[in-house]
């Protein structure tokens, strides 16, 4: 099932998706400003709203290099492995009832298998780089990323088994009573953490570590293919944030303002958690990070999840 | 659907050939998560959309990544291509070679006799899976299950074995050890252990 306009609903929600993600990078460095007491960007345009754009004619303009030692092929294919999968993921997000490019009877597991995918743009772009501070970032995302997925499919299974489906839109509908972030609580700090380390965003940013390892996986990349891992990072936010809004805070229900205006609400409000969460919160380190996933979180989702199967067998009964 | 089923069964194959052709690990490894997507198309228009995003989660997701984990941190570069490439001899893919085109032929022969053939019979449902999985196969769920404990299990002893042996290294203070592997640049620039003034 498909929704009534698919060709509106695919240019809208790709239009949508790179606009946001496209001035995501000027919100966070003026919001990271305030917080910093200073002004930030804002020299472009009023308030510099502008700056993304001037920030990608530049790029445009620089030179797209590739070091004569790296893996040609490999090296070119990592960062569009990245936009692809991400891309890809928004096709099972619904806006709102009929805005959604592709209702798959499988939504949840095709968000996780794209997620997982992700992985080889972070691994690839280290290895073909052949650059130790490269390899090194490539080697904490990928333990990182397989580690979290684990959990991250477990956090979700919780909603799955109140809404009774893996459907996205019968996700949103099974919440029309309550939201799943009030039954789900522990399901959805879950999903937070995992989400944040899937984005590779601050708490949980050591692929890149610019104070030890310069930029980490794509310490070589310059021109336009830093450009994408750039905006691949905000669009990686923007999905997560979706995926949130339509897990937990019930999609595009809410009362008097239009569906899609829900959603954008509730998007952009995690959004602004995840960036304000960069201003908050220190590095820690690798090891730490590792025994956080594996001997608190696994743990806990498994406990959820044995819990909310309880429950909805004895309410079943 | 027919046509996405034949396209996804040509690229299948042909990635898994040039798997196997490639002298460079990481290419080879490359090619085959093409393949491993492919056939997850395959199980999309054969009616199992379950079955194909699962192939894509844990084989092309979790598996082939630790497979190219392991490849990435042994650091194979010009020489072990070269050595791969050495080893390609006729006299060592003549034996598997004739073997798979046995196989081939027996495929193509069922193909032509036009046993089976039909695509999207019906879709399964994920529940339907969970279900004949926990009924009629939990035995098979149960057997899988031991196995995975029996390794976690072997796994946790190799990794608990090799803390305790490096424990015993750092309280012997096997400096020059360290050292001599590269690992302390501190003590190899100051000479030795003699460490730092």
């Amino acid at each position: 099932m498909t929704s009534p306009f698919p060709f509106a609903s695919i240019f809208g929600i790709l239009f949508a998706a790179l606009i946001i993600a496209g001035g995501l990078p000027w919100v966070e460095r003026r919001v990271l400003a305030l917080f910093q007491d200073r002004y930030g960007p804002n020299r472009v345009g009023p308030f510099g709203v502008l700056q993304t754009l001037a920030d990608a004619i530049k790029m445009f303009a620089k030179e797209d290099w590739v070091p004569p030692f790296a893996d040609r092929a490999v090296f070119v294919i990592a960062p569009a492995v990245l936009m692809v999968t991400v891309l890809l993921s928004f096709a099972i997000i619904p806006a709102a009832p009929g805005i959604i490019v592709d209702d798959l009877n499988i939504g949840v597991l095709f968000f996780l298998g794209m997620s997982s995918l992700g992985v080889y743009s972070i691994v690839l772009a280290g290895w073909s780089s052949d650059n130790k501070y490269a390899l090194l970032g490539a080697m904490r995302g990928a333990a990182q990323m397989l580690s979290y997925e684990v959990f991250m499919g477990l956090s979700i299974m919780g909603t799955v088994l109140l809404a009774g489906s893996f459907d996205l839109v019968k996700i949103v509908e099974a919440q029309r009573g309550l939201w799943f972030v009030v039954p789900q609580f522990a399901g959805f700090m879950l999903f937070l953490i995992a989400g944040l380390a899937e984005t590779r965003r601050i708490p949980f940013d050591l692929p890149e570590a610019e104070s030890e390892l310069i930029a980490g996986y794509h310490a070589e990349y310059s021109g336009m293919k830093f450009g994408l891992f750039f905006v691949g990072e905000y669009l990686g936010i923007t999905l997560i944030s979706s995926i949130i809004t339509t897990l937990f805070l019930g999609g595009w229900l809410g009362p008097w303002l239009p569906p899609v205006v829900w959603f954008l609400i509730k998007t952009s409000a995690s959004i602004a958690f995840f960036i304000l969460l960069r201003a908050a919160l220190p590095r820690p380190r690798f090891d730490q990070l590792m025994a956080l996933g594996w001997k608190l979180m696994l743990p806990l989702a498994l406990i959820n999840l044995l819990a909310t199967g309880a429950a909805v067998l004895a309410w079943s009964f | 659907m027919e046509a996405a089923f034949y396209t996804a069964s040509v690229i299948a194959i042909a990635a898994t050939i040039l798997t196997i052709t490639r002298s460079n690990a990481i290419h080879a490894l490359l090619y085959l998560i093409v393949s491993l997507l492919a056939i997850s198309v395959v199980f999309y228009t054969l009616g199992a959309p379950f079955v194909a995003v699962l192939e894509v989660i844990i084989y092309a997701g979790a598996i082939m990544v630790l497979f190219i984990f392991v490849v990435m941190m042994l650091n194979l570069g010009q020489r072990a291509a070269a050595l791969e490439r050495r080893w390609q001899t006729p006299a060592i893919w003549t034996g598997p070679t004739i073997l798979s085109a046995l196989l081939l032929a027996e495929v193509v022969y069922l193909l032509v006799r036009g046993a089976g053939g039909e695509t999207a019979a019906s879709v399964v449902e994920p529940k339907q899976v969970a279900m004949v999985l926990f009924s009629k196969y939990l035995i098979g769920v149960e057997l899988a299950s031991m196995l995975l404990l029996a390794g976690m299990a072997g796994a946790y002893h190799l990794g608990a074995q090799q803390r305790r042996k490096k424990e015993v290294q750092h309280a012997t203070g096997a400096d020059e050890g360290r050292a001599g592997a590269g690992g302390d640049l501190v003590h190899t620039r100051t000479g030795g252990s003699a460490g730092a003034p």
